[in-house]
């Protein structure tokens, strides 16, 4: 292990990984990243694999939509298939008040350029053959989200990284920070100590605990959010993510290469670092999965597991710089789009401490602004 | 018969030769190998592959069996139907 560096990323999440690559595509030298566990085992080997740009604000859909289009090339750029395809999103609309939410939301996308439109039953059930379009007055739809692998995009991006220079240290655990006069020493790990003068706290679920080694208090909690993965059916029948917000926000699509569904639904527990699956979840998943495509009760569930959702007050994550200490920054407090956000986040970390300014609103993930008492709107938070 | 021609995870048509490239890669963490491959992630839950994973790790690493870590196995261990878990539901409620 190195015992000094440049730049020191906490965290070898999807966020991490990206923020490290980026850094280093961009001329930086003498990246470390640690990670306490394997790459990717905290958040974004549990999460669902949406990617979407149908969000209603505006900077959400701006960071979005310059994500996918990181995403559509992802392949080329790093030299592995990340298998992003864009099946689309499908928002089941029940009642005249959502429609008309939605409404303004696509008003919104299409401002910014995304294509989603709102259509009707009849074209949803095309999309989706085997959906229970009992109670549908319309639906949401956008053709360009879609979903990616989150175990290839990890060890995507590390391999892309590595062959710039970035050192990763897995099994590395950051215990502290050494600061002096608001100049960051060194991190101190279960392993040595590395000096360095830039820290950059990609830890997602577990961020406020090393923030508050130095005394920062930014609301990032950890909830318990589940998954499930069912038996592989026959390809094509659901390819698009499909959500209802009318079945407690469930979630689930067909996974690409497999054939198995995957989603969940807005159960959470927590605050918890307890990431044990329930039987409350399983049957819930099941039950609300079954009333939308009734066909799934016929197919097995394979699987459930835990992770986090490392929530913020309005949902929105914690991006940007740290004024109470020298380059000190943080990307975290994802709430659950850590991983689609993560190309664009990635890129805009990099334009932020390379330039000090970003192309794209990174201003919107402010991490003052929970002290301020300026929250975003609540921003839609599933799959 | 060929490294090729072995498969080790019968659920996801794993083969002993998918998993040797990614070892001579090194990726040697069998939770990174279980990502990438998809192996113990299928119906049977690893019961049949995750041993001979072990095996071939241990093998090609010079590693001893027991200080390779075992993956964790998820509920439900086996199979359910979808149906039954959601009716057991709806009797309750």
């Amino acid at each position: 292990m190195k015992s000094e560096a440049k730049t020191v990323i906490i965290g070898g999440g999807i966020i991490g990984l990206a923020i490290a690559y980026n850094l280093a595509k961009m001329g930086e030298e003498d990246i470390v990243v640690l990670e306490k566990g394997y790459l990717g085992n905290g958040s974004t080997f549990r999460c669902g694999s949406g990617i979407r740009q149908q969000f209603g604000d505006e900077a959400n859909i701006q960071m979005m939509k310059r994500s996918v289009e990181l995403w559509s090339g992802l392949k080329e750029e790093l030299g592995m298939d990340v298998e992003f395809r864009q099946t689309g999103y499908l928002f089941l609309l029940y009642d005249e008040e959502e429609l008309e939410s939605f409404k303004k939301n696509v008003a919104l996308q299409n401002k910014f350029g995304v294509p989603s439109r709102i259509i009707s039953p009849e074209d949803a059930k095309e999309l989706v053959p085997p959906l229970n379009t009992e109670g549908i007055i319309g639906a949401a739809w956008n053709h360009t989200d879609g979903k990616a692998n989150p175990f290839k995009a990890v060890f995507a991006y590390a391999n892309a990284a590595k062959k710039l220079g970035v050192e990763i240290y897995e099994y590395t655990k950051a215990e502290d920070i050494k600061v002096e006069n608001s100049e960051i020493k060194s991190v101190i790990t279960d392993k040595g100590e590395i000096k360095t003068r830039r820290v950059i706290n990609a830890a997602n679920a577990w961020a406020k605990l090393l923030n508050a080694k130095l005394g920062i208090d930014i609301p990032i909690e950890p909830y318990k959010h589940q998954s499930v993965k069912t038996e592989p059916i026959k390809p094509g029948q659901i390819e698009p993510m499909v959500i209802s917000f009318k079945h407690d926000g469930v979630y689930l699509t067909q996974e690409a290469e497999q054939g198995g569904i995957i989603g969940g639904y807005g159960l959470k527990y927590g605050p918890t670092y307890d990431i044990t699956p329930t039987y409350e979840f399983l049957r819930g998943v099941s039950y609300r999965f079954t009333q939308i495509i009734p066909s799934l009760k016929y197919v097995n569930v394979i699987r459930i597991w835990g992770g986090y959702y490392a929530e913020t007050p309005d949902g929105n994550a914690a991006i940007g710089k740290i004024n109470e200490i020298n380059e000190y920054y943080i990307a975290a407090g994802f709430s659950g789009h850590g991983f689609m956000l993560a190309p664009v986040v990635g890129e805009m970390m990099a334009e932020l401490i390379v330039n000090g300014k970003t192309k794209k609103p990174l201003w919107f993930y402010d991490p003052y602004r929970f002290e301020r008492g300026e929250l975003r709107g609540k921003a839609i938070q599933m799959g | 018969m060929s490294e090729k021609d072995i498969i080790i995870c019968r659920c996801n048509d794993v083969t002993q030769k998918e998993i040797e490239d990614l070892i001579d890669q090194g990726i040697t963490d069998i939770e990174e190998i279980k990502r990438l491959t998809r192996i113990g992630m299928g119906p049977c839950q690893g019961r049949t592959c995750i041993p001979l994973v072990m095996r071939i790790i241990a093998r090609k690493t010079g590693k001893k069996i027991e200080e390779i870590p075992v993956p964790a196995t998820r509920v439900p261990t086996r199979p359910v139907p979808m149906g039954v878990l959601a009716g057991a539901m709806n009797n309750e409620e």
